[in-house]
């Protein structure tokens, strides 16, 4: 049998090959470059972004671990230190109370002192006084004695003259 | 919802089988159906858009006479077609006869618009004109098909356009070239608008919703895909390096040719055999052909003219061998991509053809036509249904077929051999 028609699919035809080279560099000039290549660049920066906002936020999952475990440690110092504080102001009050009991009995102990000079001195003072008092009492009576015994003797009452005038004259 | 996808699995295979026995249809001869000669008339190129009954798509079509260097452009309707894409008028010497342009050989034959009457089919063509003479030629071509006798006067024979094959494959060089937009170039051209506009729609939605999910039908639809060609095809085949630069032409092959291997099986528009045609398939390997080589580094060419680590003498065995690879690697693309789709229209259009094969085994059994018609018809829906599921896995296999060996040979070309040694 022979064939009336050709096998025109496996025959290079000039104008199928001209045509199919000008639109397919023109599909892949134009599609490539406008469309294939900022598709690619889009999905790669998507990618990019993706990966980044995955690293952050796992970055910032672990910041904020971080972040309580420093507010734990920074809690527990707090603590600590509170407790230093208040051990601290129990020291300063006993020892504020030891030393005003200390200083208590120190006064008291310089007022009883005192006291004690006081009263000797007054002691001194009054038994001075006394002596005085019976000194006096005592001159008085041996005046009034003397003067007795020399009334009526004027060798007496001259010698006692010229001892007045004798004061006089210092 | 099932039953909705079911019954549109059912549609949509239901129209592949009656679209391929539609185009059928149209090849059916008077007399005995041919399916061979059915088959080949509907695997080529066209100059005038068949859809169905008489309804054409007019086509421009651009012709270029090598001999006296002159243009005709017009629309395939000036033709004036009446049946079975064959036209009733000559312009300058171009007729259309059975949808492709052929030309009268005869110079004696008038140039510009003359009414004719066409006879015949394939080669044994032949023209009259109108109204001088209007014989019955049949019994001219009985005797001798190929009858060049300038002494009938009035009766001429056509050639076919020029073909770049060298006469090897039964082409060779005529008076003239077609430029035409044919039915192959505007179904290219449809692809290139169409995917045109699906990936610059997706390009402006990813930067609509910058570093975010798909939005958009086309984004949902494609980015698979895309992040398929990028990390399952590019990435590992060209390596780490090179691969970005490499991607827009690896897609833009890709979809390309799925497109038109897929183009082709849809019903109702024609069926065109775009990726199924060598001109095609011919221009994608040149380019990456082309590509390949002019990204070749000193380490691939080196590797092709002296390679290295091997015994002088077997280097000039191995140069011409590797040389003669250099060329071979593409054209292994291209016509495995050609045979498979044309195969697969070959074969399709065969099974369709068994509903006009046993409509005449039922004339001349006796058990009448429509009988025939139906056993056919059946044998062709069961064959025709399991074979059309098969081409659409070829087409998408052969897109990824023809992309994975393109970014092989540039994987090949940019490799500087340190990860090797």
């Amino acid at each position: 049998m022979v064939l009336l028609t050709k096998f025109w699919p496996i025959m290079p035809d000039p104008g199928l090959l001209f045509w199919t080279t000008i639109i397919f560099f023109l599909f892949w000039f134009l599609v490539g470059r406008f469309a294939f290549r900022p598709i690619a660049d889009a999905l790669k920066e998507r990618e990019r972004s993706i990966d980044e906002a995955l690293a952050s936020a796992k970055q910032a999952r672990e910041e904020m671990s971080n972040l309580k475990a420093q507010n734990e440690s920074i809690l527990q110092e707090a603590r600590e230190e509170r407790s230093k504080m208040l051990k601290e102001a129990k020291d300063i009050r006993t020892k504020m109370i030891s030393d005003a009991e200390k200083d208590a009995k120190e006064r008291a102990s310089k007022i009883i002192s005192d006291a004690q000079v006081e009263i000797d001195n007054q002691k001194k003072s009054a038994l001075a006084d006394i002596k005085n008092q019976a000194g006096t009492m005592a001159i008085a009576i041996a005046e009034k004695v003397i003067q007795k015994e020399l009334k009526g003797n004027p060798e007496q009452e001259a010698f006692v003259s010229t001892l007045v005038n004798d004061i006089k004259l210092n | 919802m099932n039953d909705i996808i079911n019954m549109r699995i059912f549609l949509i295979l239901f129209l592949c089988w009656f679209g391929t026995f539609n185009t059928a249809v149209a090849g059916d001869n008077n007399g005995k159906f041919d399916v061979a000669e059915t088959a080949l008339h509907h695997i080529a190129d066209a100059n005038h858009w068949f859809l169905f009954g008489n309804v054409y798509i007019p086509l421009p079509c651009i012709l270029y006479d090598r001999e006296t260097g002159d243009w005709s452009v017009f629309m395939s309707s000036k033709f004036e077609v009446e049946e079975k894409g064959t036209g009733t008028k000559a312009i300058d010497r171009y007729v259309l006869n059975h949808g492709m342009i052929q030309r009268v050989k005869e110079k004696s034959f008038p140039m510009g618009v003359q009414d004719i009457k066409l006879e015949g089919h394939g080669e044994k063509v032949h023209v009259a004109l109108a109204g001088a003479g209007g014989h019955d030629h049949s019994h001219d071509h009985s005797h001798d098909g190929h009858d060049h006798d300038h002494g009938h006067g009035e009766h001429f024979t056509v050639e076919n356009r020029s073909i770049w094959d060298g006469g090897m494959l039964g082409g060779g060089m005529s008076s003239y070239y077609d430029f035409s937009i044919t039915k192959n170039v505007a179904t290219m051209m449809i692809a290139f608008l169409f995917l045109g506009f699906v990936f610059f729609s997706m390009a402006r939605a990813y930067k609509k919703w910058n570093n975010q999910g798909p939005k958009t039908f086309w984004q949902r639809l494609l980015e698979p895909v895309f992040i398929f060609l990028r990390d399952d095809i590019c990435k590992p085949v060209i390596g780490e390096q090179h691969y970005m630069k490499f991607l827009p032409y690896i897609a833009a092959l890709f979809f390309f040719i799925l497109f038109l291997n897929l183009i082709g099986q849809i019903p109702f528009i024609g069926n065109p055999n775009v990726s199924g045609s060598i001109s095609v398939t011919i221009v994608l390997a040149i380019f990456t052909l082309i590509i390949t080589n002019i990204n070749g580094t000193g380490h691939y060419w080196e590797h092709i003219l002296w390679m290295p680590g091997v015994p002088a003498w077997v280097k000039v065995i191995l140069t011409p061998i590797e040389i003669l690879g250099v060329f071979l690697k593409p054209f292994t693309l291209l016509v495995r991509l050609f045979a498979n789709i044309t195969a697969g229209h070959i074969i399709i259009l065969s099974f369709i053809g068994l509903i006009f094969v046993f409509a005449d085994i039922g004339v001349e059994t006796g058990m009448g036509r429509g009988a025939g018609a139906m056993i056919g018809g059946v044998l062709a829906f069961a064959l025709g249904l399991f074979m059309s599921a098969i081409e659409l896995l070829v087409a998408f296999l052969q897109a990824y077929i023809f992309a994975v060996l393109s970014a092989s040979y540039i994987g090949a070309a940019v490799d500087t051999g340190h990860d090797h040694h």
